[in-house]
C-alpha cells in the first residue's frame, strides 16, 4: 500500500507574501489573455442603433416572432468569432457608417450607392421571415429591408449576367475574428445567388431589425437575407455586389463542397452528412425544459413562392 | 488498521473528488434552468457537459506522466476522476436524447447509426460503461491483469470523443484545438514511452 507523503518544499519554492498579496492582478493578466483568445466578456457596447421609417408588407409569418435579446445575441458571424455570443460581445469597435457599396461586373450602370441615401430613397418595408439555420436551429425575425430587386433595378444587369456576387467588408482592425491566429475561414466572406433568385420578391437586403437600424452584429449596415435558404446564405456586412456570367464561389463551399452547396434551399429531406435537417429547434420557444423540436419546412415554408425556380432541378445533387 | 484507515482515507478522497467535480453540471444546470445560458440553453447545456467528460478523460489519463515525469502521485484520483468523465458523458448523452432531441426515436436513431459524428461520440460512451462496472477494488482483485489490459479501452474512448468534439462545429475554433492537443500529447506521450523505454516500472499502484 503506497502512503502518499507530502514532499518537502524547499524556501525557493514559497511564494513570497508580497508576490501572494498581487495575485488580483496575476489573474487579471491571465483574465486578460483569455480575452485574446476570445473567450472573455464585452469589451466595447454597441453604438445605438436608430428608429427607421418602415411599411408595412404582405410578407409575414403568422408565427411568433423572436425576441430582440434572442436574435441579437446568437448570431454566427465568423468575422467577430467562432461562438454564438462573440459577435454581440465583440462587434463594438465596428464601424457601419459611413458605408457605400458598390454594384458592378456586367450592368449597364455599374454605381457605388451611399447606404443611407438608399434608405432614404426606398421604402423600406417590414418582413417578417422565418430564419433557418444549417446547424438546425431557427427563428422568426422583423426585418426592415427592400427587395434586392431594386437595387439591381437600377444598375441594368446585361442580358450575360446570370448570377450576382456578394461580397463582405475585411476590416481585421474593426472585427477581431479576421485578425490573430486563429482564423476559422479566408476572407472575404463571400456569397452568391442565381439572377433569377436574386430577382425573386422575398429576396431582400436587409437595413433594420426590429424597426431600427441593423445592429453590428447582425451584419450592419446591410446584409442579404434570403428566407428559402439556410441562414449562411445571408451574407452580412456588403461591400460589394457584381453580376457575373459564372457561378460564383460562396465561402461554405469552397470551406467544405461535400457538406456546403451553392443553392443551400432548406431542404428536410438532405440531410447535412452530420447531422440530420428533418427538424430544428426554434429559439427561444420552450426554453430549458422543452426541446422546442419542430419539423422543417420545405423550402423553409416559402415553397409556394419559390419551388418553381427549381422545377426539374435535382435537389439532392443540387443541395 | 492501516489498511482500514487507507481504505477511509481514500473513500473522502473520492467522495471530495466527485463533489467538487459534479459542480459544473450543477452550475450549468442551474443557469440553464434559470434563464442564464443565452438564447439556446439546451445546446450549452448540452456542449458543457460533453466539455467536461472530455476534461475528466484528459485528467485521468494526465496522472500517469504527471506522476512518471514530475513525480507528482495523483493516483488516488484517478478513479474518481474515470468516473466523473463517465458520469459527464451519460448526462450528455440524456440531455441530446430528451432536451435537444425530445426523445424523437425516429430520428434519434438513425442518426447515431448513420452519422459519424454522433456514432462515434455513442461509441465512446459505450466503451466506458465497462471501465466504470469495473472500476472497483472487487473487479481490480477478479480481473487480475486482465482489468489492466481491458482499462486500456480508456485509450480508444478519448480518441472517439476528442474526434467527436473536432466534428461537433462547422469550424475548428481555440478550445477545441486546445482539448484536441492535449489527446494527442497524452496518447503520444504512452506511445513514444512504449517505443523508447524498454520495460516501464512495474511497481504495484
Amino acid at each position: 500500500m503506497t502512503v502518499y507523503r507530502p514532499p518537502v518544499i524547499p524556501a525557493s519554492e514559497i511564494t513570497p507574501r508580497s508576490v501572494y498579496l498581487r495575485r488580483r492582478e496575476f489573474m487579471g493578466i491571465m483574465a486578460g489573455a483569455g480575452l485574446a483568445l476570445g473567450v472573455g466578456e464585452a469589451r466595447a457596447e454597441a453604438p445605438a442603433t436608430v428608429p427607421l421609417k418602415t411599411v408595412p408588407s404582405r410578407y409575414k409569418v403568422d408565427e411568433p416572432v423572436t425576441s430582440r435579446e434572442d436574435i441579437t445575441t446568437y448570431n454566427n458571424f465568423y468575422e467577430f468569432g467562432t461562438d454564438k455570443p462573440d459577435p454581440s460581445r465583440h462587434s463594438g469597435d465596428f464601424k457601419p457608417r459611413p458605408w457605400t457599396i458598390t454594384v458592378d461586373g456586367l450592368v449597364g450602370k455599374p454605381q457605388t450607392f451611399d447606404v443611407d441615401k438608399l434608405i432614404a430613397e426606398l421604402p423600406i418595408e417590414e418582413r417578417i421571415y422565418r430564419m433557418r439555420c444549417v446547424e438546425a436551429w431557427s427563428m422568426v425575425i422583423p426585418w426592415d429591408g427592400f427587395p434586392l430587386k431594386a437595387l439591381l433595378d437600377k444598375v441594368e444587369p446585361l442580358g450575360s449576367a446570370k448570377y450576382v456576387a456578394f461580397e463582405t467588408v475585411v476590416r481585421p482592425k474593426e472585427m477581431p475574428g479576421q485578425s490573430g491566429y486563429f482564423q476559422p475561414m479566408p476572407w472575404p466572406y463571400v456569397e452568391g445567388l442565381r439572377l433569377d433568385e436574386a430577382m425573386h420578391p422575398l429576396a431582400i437586403l436587409a437595413v433594420g431589425l426590429y424597426g431600427q437600424t441593423l445592429p453590428n452584429q447582425n451584419g450592419a449596415p446591410l446584409r442579404l437575407v434570403v428566407p428559402w435558404k439556410y441562414g449562411f446564405k445571408g451574407i452580412k456586412s456588403i461591400v460589394r455586389i457584381s453580376l457575373v456570367e459564372k457561378q460564383p464561389p460562396n465561402s461554405w463551399n469552397s470551406l467544405q463542397a461535400n457538406e456546403y452547396g451553392f443553392y443551400a434551399n432548406v431542404n428536410p429531406e438532405v440531410d447535412h452528412p452530420r447531422w440530420s435537417q428533418a427538424t430544428e429547434r426554434r429559439i427561444g420557444e420552450s426554453g430549458f425544459f422543452g426541446s422546442g423540436r419542430r419539423p422543417t419546412l420545405m423550402f423553409n415554408g416559402y415553397a409556394d413562392e419559390v419551388a418553381s425556380l427549381y422545377a426539374g432541378m435535382d435537389l439532392r445533387a443540387n443541395y | 488498521m492501516a489498511s482500514t484507515r487507507s481504505a477511509l482515507v481514500d473513500g473522502l478522497i473520492g467522495w471530495g473528488t466527485y463533489v467538487v467535480g459534479l459542480v459544473p453540471a450543477a452550475v450549468y444546470f442551474w443557469l440553464g434552468a434559470t434563464g442564464g445560458l443565452g438564447a439556446d440553453p439546451v445546446r450549452s447545456f448540452e456542449q458543457t457537459l460533453g466539455l467536461w467528460a472530455l476534461r475528466f478523460l484528459i485528467l485521468t489519463l494526465a496522472i500517469t506522466p504527471l506522476r512518471q515525469l514530475v513525480r507528482i502521485n495523483l493516483l488516488r484520483y484517478r478513479r474518481a476522476l474515470g468516473l466523473l468523465a463517465f458520469w459527464y458523458a451519460v448526462m450528455h448523452f440524456t440531455v441530446y436524447l430528451t432536451l435537444d432531441r425530445g426523445l424523437i426515436w425516429s430520428t434519434i436513431i438513425p442518426d447515431i447509426a448513420r452519422r459519424p459524428f454522433i456514432t462515434l461520440g455513442f461509441a465512446a460512451l459505450v466503451l466506458l460503461v465497462p471501465l466504470a462496472i469495473t472500476s472497483n477494488r472487487w473487479s481490480i482483485r477478479r480481473l487480475g491483469k486482465n482489468w489492466r489490459m481491458l482499462h486500456r479501452l480508456v485509450y480508444v474512448a478519448i480518441s472517439l470523443a476528442a474526434i467527436h468534439y473536432l466534428l461537433a462545429t462547422k469550424v475548428l475554433d481555440p478550445t477545441q484545438a486546445l482539448h484536441f492537443a492535449l489527446v494527442v500529447m497524452l496518447l503520444g506521450y504512452r506511445l513514444a514511452r512504449g517505443v523508447f523505454v524498454r520495460r516501464p516500472e512495474r511497481r504495484i499502484a
